[in-house]
């Protein structure tokens, strides 16, 4: 079956189509991950999001029972080159198009990625649609020029509900903005006491779970669409609950004490960012999904230091609180996927919430 | 931190002549760090014994030595030139045993001299095995059982306590040299003592085998920082089991999830920091199919030939960064220079997939054992680039020229068994069988229980013979043609199919506008803008090479390093590409050789990596419009597409396709020759054995015969009565008028190989050679000499005045080589190449001229007196100069390493000095010979061979050695009143032949071959025992006869003084 990428500036890809029979629409934008496909998927982040794979052999090993980074994918729909008919891997279960089906995402393959890659750097992200006919073409390229991105991501993607993951160490409250699995599994691996909260749970109500440390997790779309984790964030700050942001949560962060934002003309996604560790002078590869990032400038007037940096374009990578036990990261940590070389940060957080603790610094009232 | 300051002056080291597992890729690596430190304004001086590469080029350093690397020359350059640092990890297993070697011999200590990039002891715990274990046990990363044993007990008993199969590894050999998989008891007794004899410290490692599992390569590199990043991962998709040099592979990984993908890459990063490299470093590990069990192979602490491949792979310049690193600087402070405004500190994004298979020597070497193993036996490979496999490894397949275009084996009737027997075997030409199998409807599953390849692998193989199917069923259909183009299907294969000439069928296509688009190479999928002039075709929508106004030419690489085209191309190929960028026209190049030096984006204005067939080049040549293509440096490979080109209406610059067909045809040449006067050896064409005979006797014997159809020497013979051209007319020449024998009069005299530059007008002859060996040695297997020694001047002039001859008369634009052999006061003329040849580098490093240069230039039309040549031989220079070629008979088993008419050698180094005796004795050692002043010569000659052996016995014994021979040999020996130590002939009592090579008994083993070949006779198995235990053979006198002065030159002999007689009266 034939399948489209129509573009808001009028470009039409000519595909087939496969995965769901849906059509879709969303931002366009593209991952230079050349493995894990499945977590990238199933991240959160992508909600409302068309993925574009640069790499052209996608779905070589399967479908996993392990690799996933969200119960329910939110991505709109996923661009290959050429997706795996006969995949193998000793733990794939299916196949990457019988998944696509299965959870209802349409998928696109056999057009020119990297001419859509080259676009989309060029000219930035764009809005499209991936359509099941031409017909309506220009109708439909009207209706992506006139509806604005969406702005609710968080919301889609946040749990309704809190939810208990008992353990015995640390209690660690994530407000799930969108969270990866991942960092779940980083903070289990650390024997945390994790209760996951909607993105919209107020710091008092943080506060009332006692928590030992607070992670601000990562999530879809732009940080100034999530005005309630701003406040909730400056709220926790007065309260010196040790914070890590990642993600979205880092630009929440950097938001909530003043600093600004800004879109990047098509993000950083892929598994081979190297930051700067300005402290150490070391380099990490880190996995970047952001389409948003802290504009450095604007950290003049604030309590944040910046602490890491992105080699290539100097894009603000870390921060740091002057006074608070709080710290964020642009990148992420957890990887899935990607390279796992700043896994560290997590014990970073650990030590800071030990520190807190020591110093007897929390206030729970 | 920036680059250091406190060093000036940094030493480099090569890696010597090309053998099978050190090639062209260090040719590359050792050229761009050359280029990088000379960058940063160091001083930068090279040493290397091979004249073959560009790196030894004048403007490469400083300083160039082509120079032995050996211990006593390198300490002799170091004495002199007083380097601060020494960089020896791009120079492979050979710059980094040197290394090893100078700083336990002290005369870096004493000289002060800092070993730069990764330390000693780093590298000595990557390659001493028992360190390198004891490190992966503290760190915790899995090796597979196994221990280090130094003799057949120590063997024994690891094979009683865990079974068989078990891989026998040598400690400190190149390409695994002497190893392989151990089944059972017979090949425990064969390959063990052999891995043991292999290793130069006696060690090796006996492994409990994990063939099957996927073997996965990680380039990484790290800086003194301790930044560390992987730039490549590279699948074998052959498990496993065979050597990673002789595997398929591809890059990135293909069937690796992200969890397995970074298991690895955490266990290689974790491994090169704990050894603290600083530079590059390949690390190859297994990963069972069915877990996440994986194992540690190795660890290579310096470039490789795998990094080689991964910076074409990725257009990230390893070997460039690596002595940047090795200077002080840090990943994160070196602009990568792909995109010129990311850093070097990050991790390639491919965008594509990249197939690389070896080239192997067994077309050359048809009784070679094919079966690969541990044991590398590729000579070069080629990489192709698609946007999928099927893609990308098509285009690898037609690149290999092997004469298939497709996965498909031609001209065999096959039955299922011989195809799953040839399967099992995993010899070179197991892809072509599966493909086979798959037609036969043998099931992917069952090839996955023959082979362990990856299902994902065979099925799109599967896939490949399902398209085919396809293809055939729909003739002319254009939809199924974008089909099958898109996955790679050549033209070539399609016009069969459709029983069509190829040419109508790429006129069709074209018409159907189907037609590739061209890619950037840019080192990150197309996130950063990047400026890389690296491209590779592919059937897509965009294309991203944009032509210039600038006025260009294409050249044609020499592709695969193979026997009889090696390395000597690409120098050519590249410097045709400055000279034509000096001539102020754009340089296009096509080739697809990852390892060289003419691969390297940052050479030409444009690289196209590309297969060289007509098809593949037409597209390029359509696209980029150039004013023509330079086909004369390219060796035989662009010659052969001359014609099809210029049919295709492509201008083909220099040397016309007719003048190069005068050249080619034997015919056409003779007729030439006669309206020149220039005599050749007398021959003709024999279509039956009967004509072969009569032939023989009229021109008299001896006679070199060989097949007409059989190009580069292969199965031809010389042969010296009636009885032996028959037997060769039964044996290796089935003569028919299909496939007639020629039938030349051999002329036994000096051989003299002459390369000149001509431009219609004036013919310029740069310098002339004397082969050592007579007539009858493949020239590439002979050692050359410059100038020629023994020529008188009337038969230089001679030489001279018939090269100039044949230059005009053959309307030669650009090089020319000939072949000429002296013979009784007569020059004849053998043979003429109106091209780029293998002595073309050689030849131009030691008389000045830059000929490749010279000849791009005249063939783009600046005459030789522009340029400031004029008609005639250029004065020869007063030092001595010798190529000598280097062999690889201890890769390939079952090779005869005697030398004939057929080339066997993989690459060649060269000696300067003084005299002939000084230069040769730089040559031989530089070629891996040891030279003791005393010692053992063992001789067995043929009948015809014992006068000429006799004096050479008495001049051996003359300088102390001791002589040994089989008894025929030994009774004339002794008649002379040599002492002569008797050993039995194979197969007797007693000690034996063999057993004095295998307890190296003997430093020189004479043996020249007996006529009348019969398969598998004595002189085969001592020449290969010497092979195998790394004793010098000597196989031709006339080679030997150079030893022996060499010999004759480094030792006193000892004479008592004669007794006091009375003399006549003496004369005040």
């Amino acid at each position: 079956m034939k399948r489209y990428l129509i573009l808001e500036d009028g470009t039409i890809f000519n595909g087939l189509a496969f995965g769901s029979q849906g059509e879709s629409s969303g931002e366009v934008v593209f991952t230079t991950s050349m493995t894990g496909y499945q977590e990238v998927m199933t991240d959160p982040s992508y909600c409302d999001q068309i993925i574009c794979f640069t790499y052209p052999l996608v779905g070589n090993y399967g479908i996993n029972r392990s690799d996933y980074e969200s119960i329910h994918p939110a991505t709109s729909g996923i661009i290959v080159n050429e997706h795996a008919e006969f995949p193998n891997h000793h733990e794939g279960m299916q196949s990457l198009s019988s998944w696509l089906t299965a959870k209802d995402i349409p998928g696109l393959y056999g057009i020119d990625t990297r001419k859509l890659t080259r676009k989309i750097r060029q000219h930035g992200t764009l809005k499209g649609k991936m359509a099941n006919s031409i017909e309506n073409a220009e109708e439909i390229i009207k209706e992506l020029n006139a509806s604005p991105l969406t702005n609710d991501q968080v919301k889609k993607v946040s749990t309704k509900s809190p939810y208990h993951l008992p353990n015995s160490g640390n209690r660690v409250v994530v407000v799930d903005f969108g969270v990866k699995s991942g960092m779940l599994r980083e903070l289990s691996r650390r024997l945390c006491d994790v209760i996951v909260v909607p993105y919209n749970t107020t710091a008092a109500d943080i506060i009332r779970l006692q928590p030992d440390g607070v992670l601000l997790s990562n999530g879809p779309g732009d940080p100034k669409d999530v005005h309630s984790g701003i406040t909730m964030i400056q709220e926790l700050l007065k309260h010196n609950v040790p914070i890590l942001g990642i993600c979205l949560g880092h630009q929440l962060l950097a938001l909530a004490c003043g600093a600004d934002t800004e879109k990047l003309k098509f993000g950083h996604r892929g598994s081979n960012h190297p930051v700067k560790d300005l402290s150490t002078g070391k380099i990490a590869l880190t996995s970047q999904n952001h389409g948003y990032a802290v504009n450095e400038k604007s950290l003049m007037d604030t309590e944040l230091v910046l602490t890491h940096q992105a080699v290539n374009d100097g894009t603000v990578e870390g921060l740091k609180h002057k006074l608070k036990p709080a710290f964020s990261i642009q990148y992420h940590p957890e990887a899935s996927p990607g390279p796992q070389d700043s896994n560290p940060i997590f014990d970073e957080f650990m030590n800071m919430i030990k520190t807190t603790k020591k110093e007897g610094l929390m206030q729970y009232a | 931190m920036p680059k250091r300051h406190d060093i000036r002056k940094i030493l480099v080291i090569g890696s010597g002549p090309i053998v099978i597992g050190q090639a062209a890729e260090f040719d590359y690596a050792g050229t761009q760090a050359c280029q990088a430190l000379k960058e940063e304004g160091y001083e930068v001086v090279l040493v290397n014994s091979n004249p073959a590469t560009i790196m030894t080029d004048p403007n490469m350093a400083d300083k160039v030595y082509i120079e032995p690397l050996t211990l006593e020359f390198v300490s002799r350059i170091i004495r002199q030139e007083r380097p601060d640092g020494l960089l020896a990890t791009l120079g492979g297993q050979t710059g980094l045993n040197l290394a090893v070697e100078l700083y336990n011999s002290g005369i870096l200590e004493e000289y002060n001299v800092e070993l730069l990039g990764t330390k000693l002891p780093s590298i000595q715990q990557a390659e001493d095995r028992d360190l390198f274990r004891e490190l992966m046990r503290e760190l915790n990363e899995p090796v597979p059982e196994s221990a280090i044993v130094h003799n057949m007990e120590e063997a024994r008993a690891f094979v009683e306590e865990n079974g068989y199969p078990v891989i026998i590894r040598p400690a400190f050999t190149l390409g695994g040299t002497g190893g392989g998989i151990v089944t059972n008891e017979e090949e425990f007794l064969e390959i063990t003592p052999a891995g043991l004899h292999a290793s130069p410290v006696g060690q090796v490692l006996i492994e409990k085998s994990i063939a099957g599992f996927k073997e996965i390569e990680y380039e990484v590199m790290r800086d003194k920082n301790d930044t560390a990043i992987v730039v490549c991962n590279m699948e074998n998709i052959d498990p496993v089991g065979i050597h990673t040099g002789d595997s398929i592979v591809v890059a990135p990984s293909q069937t690796l999830t992200d969890r397995d993908y970074q298991l690895l890459r955490n266990a290689s990063l974790k491994i090169i920091r704990a050894l603290q490299i600083e530079g590059g470093c390949n690390v190859q590990l297994a990963l069972d199919p069915e877990s996440s069990q994986y194992y540690v192979i190795e660890v290579n602490p310096r470039v490789s030939r795998s990094s080689a491949l991964a910076s074409k792979a990725t257009g990230y310049p390893i070997a460039k960064l690596a002595a940047k690193i090795a200077v002080g600087y840090t990943l994160d402070e070196i602009k990568n220079p792909v995109t010129g405004t990311t850093y070097a500190c990050f991790e390639p994004a491919l965008d594509y997939i990249v197939s690389k298979i070896p080239r192997w020597p067994f077309d050359k070497f048809e009784g070679a054992n094919r079966k690969l193993g541990t044991q590398m036996k590729a000579t070069g490979e080629v990489m192709a680039i698609g946007r999928n496999f099927e893609e990308s490894i098509l285009k690898a397949v037609r690149s290999l020229e092997i004469s298939a275009y497709h996965l498909e084996v031609k001209g065999k009737n096959l039955n299922k068994k011989e195809v799953e027997e040839k399967i099992l075997r995993a010899d070179d030409e197991r892809l072509f069988y599966i493909a086979e199998a798959f037609r036969m409807g043998v099931t992917v599953e069952e090839i996955y229980d023959w082979t362990k390849i990856d299902l994902f692998f065979l099925e799109k193989l599967h896939g490949i013979v399902l398209l085919e199917k396809r293809v055939k069923e729909r003739k002319k259909d254009s939809v199924i043609l974008k089909k099958a183009k898109e996955k790679g299907f050549s033209d070539r294969w399609i016009a069969d199919a459709w029983e069509m000439e190829e040419y109508e069928l790429y006129k069709f296509r074209l018409n159907e506008k189907i037609k590739p688009v061209f890619k950037m190479v840019d080192t990150c999928a197309a996130e950063f803008e990047s400026a890389t002039p690296y491209y590779y075709g592919t059937y897509g929508e965009e294309d991203e090479s944009v032509v210039t106004e600038k006025k260009s030419v294409v050249v044609l690489g020499s592709g695969p390093i193979r026997i009889g085209q090696g390395i000597e191309f690409d120098y050519a190929t590249v410097h045709t590409v400055w000279a034509i960028q000096e001539a102020g026209f754009e340089a296009i190049i096509i080739n697809n050789n990852p390892e060289t030096v003419s691969t390297d984006f940052s050479m030409s204005d444009k690289l196209y990596f590309e297969p060289l067939t007509v098809e593949d080049v037409m597209h390029v040549i359509e696209h980029e419009k150039p004013e023509g293509v330079i086909v004369q440096f390219g060796g035989q490979t662009a010659i052969n597409l001359s014609e099809e080109l210029e049919r295709r209406g492509i201008k083909i610059l220099g040397t016309s396709l007719e003048s190069m067909d005068l050249a080619e045809d034997r015919e056409q040449f003779e007729q030439v020759m006669k309206k020149l006067g220039i005599p050749q050896p007398a021959g003709k064409t024999a279509f039956s054995v009967t004509d072969a005979v009569a032939i023989a006797s009229t021109i008299g014997y001896p006679v070199l015969v060989r097949p007409s159809y059989v190009l580069g020497g292969r199965a031809m013979e010389i042969v010296y009565q009636e009885s032996e051209l028959l037997q060769y007319m039964e044996n290796a020449a089935k003569v028919n008028p299909d496939h007639p024998v020629l039938v030349d009069r051999y002329l036994e005299g000096k051989e003299i190989e002459v390369d000149a530059i001509s431009d219609g007008n004036d013919v310029f002859i740069p310098g002339m050679m004397e082969h050592i060996e007579r007539a009858g040695v493949h020239s590439g297997d002979s050692i050359a000499v410059y100038p020629p020694q023994t020529l008188p001047e009337t038969i230089k002039q001679k030489i001279i005045e018939r090269t100039i001859s044949i230059a005009k008369g053959l309307k030669i634009i650009g090089l020319l080589n000939i072949q000429f052999v002296w013979h009784k006061d007569e020059v004849y003329v053998l043979e003429v190449n109106p091209r780029s040849s293998r002595t073309v580098p050689f030849l131009s490093k030691i008389t000045g001229v830059p000929m490749a240069n010279v000849a791009t230039k005249v063939i783009l039309g600046e005459s030789l007196k522009s340029q400031g040549y004029e008609t005639g031989y250029q004065k020869e220079a007063d030092e001595v100069s010798v190529k000598v070629p280097v062999f690889s008979f201890a890769k390939l088993r079952r090779v005869d390493t005697y030398l004939g008419p057929e080339m066997k050698s993989t690459g060649e180094v060269m000696g300067r000095d003084k005299n002939l005796q000084k230069a040769l004795y730089k040559g031989l050692i530089a070629s891996g010979m040891k030279i003791p002043a005393y010692g053992t010569v063992l001789f067995t000659v043929a009948d015809k061979d014992k006068k000429e052996a006799l004096d050479m016995v008495k001049r051996f014994y003359e300088i102390g050695y001791t002589i040994m021979a089989t008894e025929g040999t030994a009774n004339i020996i002794e008649k002379e009143g040599i002492p002569v130590d008797v050993v039995g002939k194979i197969g007797s009592e007693g000690r034996n032949l063999l057993d004095v090579i295998r307890k190296d008994e003997a430093q020189f083993v004479v043996n020249t071959l007996t006529k009348g070949k019969i398969p598998a006779r004595d002189g085969f198995r001592i020449r290969r025992e010497c092979a195998e235990n790394g004793v010098v053979c000597l196989t031709n006198l006339d080679t030997s006869v150079a030893l022996l002065e060499v010999l004759e030159s480094i030792s006193f002999s000892a004479h008592a003084l004669s007794s006091f007689t009375k003399k006549e009266k003496v004369l005040v």
